[in-house]
């Protein structure tokens, strides 16, 4: 049953009416404030096109108002899913214009939290993905894992979902005693639940029949389309910068950059992009363990803070693997405490621009189930 | 056929899968706690807030000795300082022994406004503004929201500008006279240059 | 009903010797049931989907949130009524009556115990068949009135998929018309009389050789089982009101009491349903364990009690799927239930007939 093709239609042949249907801004399943204008011809899904902007906040221009640590606040904000690791490249940037060499403990608890984020993040990109389906039963435990793991955060900065923790030259605070202990908890505790989601959802005939084959992004459009993450990854793309240009510590661990092969249907497919969010939240898992072993606890995370933050005069950009993808900044310091201009790079931004191209000749209920393959966080697409 | 035979089987199969992990769940223990009834305050069934938490800002304005740093650092400029200069011997000190050198007339945060960053707990150099636990706030009106942390009434604000304005005019007369003094000193040690302006 | 000595309406008529207050009762009871179980039903949807997904569920509208339901039937009244002012307005405003009646008119024939049945016709399974069908005008109905582009998907989508469904559905209750040769319900509820071998899930009465026949009756039953959600449009066949696809299909534009009448539909249907399924397949009001516990009155405790595990099994059906896409629904009516459905009806018949 699962030969859900792409319909091709010669138009000139078929004399419909086309039904132009406003998806958006209030829908829900356009994860936040997207409009998608959709053409329809009968269920089928002949046009797509994206309007942003709902959300726009004027990160970037605001950002030149701001003086450098004024700005991690609002980097929070982008993708909100994933702040930890947000903030982790546009610290990195402005350590590297400063040239501050941080504590080694600060980087591994860095890089605990962002892999810890990751998790979160694709935990909530699988179930909104469920949701998207219909299954509402694993957005809920999926939820409930995450909760542990923002406790975590919460314990560290005091934030739940905005942390406002990575600051330049070291963290806000330090980590509790019994950290190591927790996120081994949280790791045991994300490995059962994922047991689970893998039979109740994943793997679930009805669920497999909605996403396989559907959404087929092939390796070269998603190059060309500047993807990247796990849509990159679904392709069969190997891209994965933590491998490809490791920052940070993560030459230092061993773990398998997961891409799709085609496991139930075309590589590039709905499935294959949704299981490498899966297998990686495993790979996660075991970056994490290998930190937690290695981290010292002992230091202070706050000895390296700078008391004025100007940066020399010059421009950086320093880009890091986002749980959506390739997330970087682009940061150009004049020598005062704020900077001349900030660039993001957006990921979810860049992602959904593929969704036009490979949404056309799907089912419209296919369509939604695409765009949560994607996995858009629209803060972060209208900034 | 065979393909036929198994895609119905699987479909049979994991949907009774999924019945089976759902159905152990109907009797798993609940993660969620009755708000109101249990406080994430007070450590009950679930998680405890963490001291830490970064909730509603509290200003001690025993300490606070209004030095500006907090509403510099604010990205949303949530903070409002205003201060007055003390009059030397006036005030008493601040709650930590360091002399007062201003008087907080107006320190106000707006709630409305803040996005609980924690910037300016950093640059306080007394300590005096602090984050609580304390979350459960919400007003009807937005105007509750201005939080005045500054105890000084209008009375007081005026008693002390009036001191501090004989004060400074004081200070200026004393200043004016000195620097009169001080040139006539300098005008009687040395005499004054012959300007080109006589003819 | 020949073979009943004294039904309900008749003692109640003897009781008060006036047929209208019989009548009127007769008519009643039905609704009442149906607005008490409506309300429970509610409730359990709420309290099962929130255990399932390990919550509370509400709990602040009495012990344990228990009059949750009626407050939500109160705000529902509360409401205001909107009509769009591009909707066709009487087709709008008739479409939840329409529905809710389709519903409640199924309860004329079903038989809640050997001695109380509404109506008692001969052709009870027909008539509840044709009932069942006629939701679907009413859904279509408010689809297209609503003059809304997502009503008018899910009023579409919700067609193709009733119309499909009907055909394995159909075939599957020949079958037992087949097995039992008869349409009435009393008639069917009482030749599975006795233990609870003599179901027609486990071949009906007959001797060891229906051991044969289990298979297809139990093949059957799932048929059933399946068609019924797509008749009731729950999970995972909910795609007339998918909620993450077309907001809410057909009652996008509904709000207030209309809404309500849609709700209230919703859950007659189920038991509706979960009713026939009892009834066709679990012997209906009879004691599973042959004399023990048998009778009127409990005939009565175990028909709701079978129904009320059939809508149980509904419910934890919609918490734990997802939702199938609208062409894999019909893929799944045609290419798979139907044939299967000929199948049964195939050997059931064959059965029969050497029985």
């Amino acid at each position: 049953m699962s030969e859900t093709k792409r319909i091709e239609f010669e138009y000139s042949q078929i004399d419909s009416e086309r039904m132009r249907l406003n998806v958006g801004p209030q829908h829900p399943s356009t994860h936040g404030v997207l409009r998608l204008e959709v053409e329809l011809d009968g269920e089928i899904v002949t046009e797509v096109v994206p309007h942003i902007g709902y959300l726009h906040r004027c990160f970037e221009k605001h950002c030149e108002k701001m003086t450098y640590p004024q700005v991690i606040p609002y980097i929070d904000r982008m993708d909100y899913i994933s702040a930890m690791n947000n903030e982790w490249p546009y610290v990195m940037g402005i350590e590297k214009l400063m040239g501050i060499e941080i504590p080694e403990k600060v980087e591994y608890i860095r890089l605990i939290f962002a892999e810890l984020n990751r998790i979160a993040n694709h935990q909530i990109a699988i179930a909104t993905f469920g949701l998207d389906a219909g299954a509402f039963t694993p957005f809920l435990y999926l939820f409930r894992d995450r909760e542990f793991i923002l406790s975590i955060f919460e314990k560290a900065s005091g934030g739940r979902l905005l942390y406002n923790y990575f600051w330049v030259g070291g963290l806000a605070a330090d980590v509790h005693k019994e950290f190591k202990q927790d996120v081994l908890a949280i790791v045991k505790q994300v490995r059962e639940t994922n047991k689970e989601i893998a039979d109740l959802l994943l793997y679930n005939k009805i669920f497999i029949e909605r996403v396989a084959n559907v959404g087929i992004l092939p390796a070269d459009v998603a190059i060309n389309y500047g993807c990247s993450g796990p849509v990159v990854r679904g392709s069969g793309l190997a891209f994965d910068l933590r491998k490809d240009a490791p920052y940070s510590f993560y030459d230092r661990f061993d773990f398998d950059v997961i891409t799709g092969h085609g496991e139930v249907g075309t590589v590039g497919d709905c499935f294959d992009r949704n299981i490498v969010r899966f297998h990686e939240m495993e790979q996660s898992c075991r970056i994490i363990e290998q930190a937690i072993e290695q981290m010292p606890m002992e230091g202070d995370v706050r000895e390296k803070l700078p008391k004025k933050i100007r940066p020399p005069k010059g421009e950086i950009y320093t880009k890091a693997e986002n749980p959506k993808g390739e997330l970087g900044f682009y940061i150009v310091s004049n020598g005062t405490d704020k900077p001349e201009r900030i660039k993001s790079r957006g990921t979810s931004f860049v992602n959904l621009s593929v969704l036009p191209e490979i949404s056309k000749g799907y089912l419209f209920a296919d369509l939604i189930m695409i765009l949560g393959s994607i996995d858009i966080v629209l803060g972060e697409v209208d900034r | 056929m065979k393909k036929y035979l198994n895609n119905i089987w699987l479909g049979i199969y994991t949907v009774l899968i999924g019945m089976k992990i759902t159905f152990v769940h109907l009797f798993a223990k609940n993660v969620t706690v009755q708000y109101p009834n249990k406080h994430p305050l007070d450590k009950a069934g679930g998680d405890k807030m963490p001291m830490n938490a970064r909730n509603r800002i509290f200003n001690d304005m025993e300490l606070c000795n209004g030095c500006n740093g907090c509403a510099r650092a604010c990205p949303v400029n949530c903070i409002t300082v205003e201060t007055l200069k003390v009059v030397p011997g006036d005030a008493p000190p601040l709650k930590n022994g360091e002399k007062r050198g201003l008087w907080v007339t107006n320190y106000t945060i707006d709630f409305a406004k803040c996005c609980f960053c924690g910037l300016c707990i950093d640059p306080c150099p007394t300590e005096a503004i602090k984050m609580t636990t304390e979350f459960e706030y919400s007003q009807y009106d937005r105007g509750n929201l201005l939080y005045k942390f500054s105890k000084m009434t209008d009375e007081q604000i005026k008693q002390k500008k009036e001191l501090l304005a004989n004060f400074t005019a004081e200070k200026a007369k004393k200043e004016a006279e000195a620097k009169k003094a001080a040139e006539q000193a300098k005008a009687a040690e040395a005499p004054k240059p012959e300007t080109g302006d006589g003819k | 009903m020949e073979h009943q000595i004294l039904t309900f309406y008749d003692w109640v008529a003897k009781l008060s010797s006036s047929e209208l207050v019989a009548l009127i009762l007769i008519v009643t009871l039905p609704l009442v049931f149906l607005i008490v179980y409506a309300l429970v039903a509610i409730l359990g949807e709420l309290k099962i989907s929130a255990f399932i997904q390990e919550r509370l569920g509400p709990m602040r509208t009495g012990p344990w949130g228990i009059i949750q339901p009626v407050a939500e039937v109160v705000k529902l009244l509360q409401k205001e009524d909107i009509t769009p002012d591009a909707a066709n307005k009487p087709l709008f405003n008739m479409a939840p009556f329409l529905m809710f009646t389709a519903a409640y008119a199924g309860f004329a024939v079903i038989p809640f115990s050997s001695h109380f049945v509404p109506a008692g016709i001969n052709l009870g399974l027909f008539y509840i068949f044709a009932m069942g069908s006629l939701a679907v005008i009413g859904l279509v109905m408010g689809g297209w009135a609503s003059n809304n582009k997502y009503s008018l998907l899910g009023a579409l989508r919700s067609v193709a998929q009733i119309v499909s469904y009907e055909i394995p559905a159909a075939i599957v209750i020949l079958s037992i018309v087949v097995l039992a040769s008869s349409m009435n319900l009393q008639v069917i509820n009482a030749n599975q009389g006795g233990w609870f071998w003599n179901w027609y899930v486990f071949g009906g009465p007959g001797s060891i050789w229906k051991l044969l026949v289990i298979p297809f009756t139990f093949g059957m039953f799932l048929l059933y089982l399946i068609a019924s959600l797509a008749e009731t449009n729950r999970t995972p066949f909910d795609i007339p009101e998918g909620e993450s696809e077309i907001v809410a299909g057909y009652h996008t534009e509904y709000s207030g009491m209309k809404f309500a009448m849609f709700f209230f539909a919703e859950y007659a249907n189920m038991f509706v349903v979960a009713a026939l399924l009892s009834i066709l397949f679990f012997g209906g009001w009879n004691s599973p364990f042959g004399d023990f516990m048998n009778g009127p009155i409990w005939g009565v405790f175990w028909f709701i009690s079978k129904s009320f595990f059939f809508v149980f099994v509904q419910i934890w059906l919609r918490w734990t799927l997802p939702r199938l896409r609208v062409d894999q629904l019909m893929g799944v009516s045609w290419k798979v239930m139907t044939p299967v459905a000929f199948l049964c009806f195939f050997a059931v018949g064959l059965w029969a007939m050497l029985k």
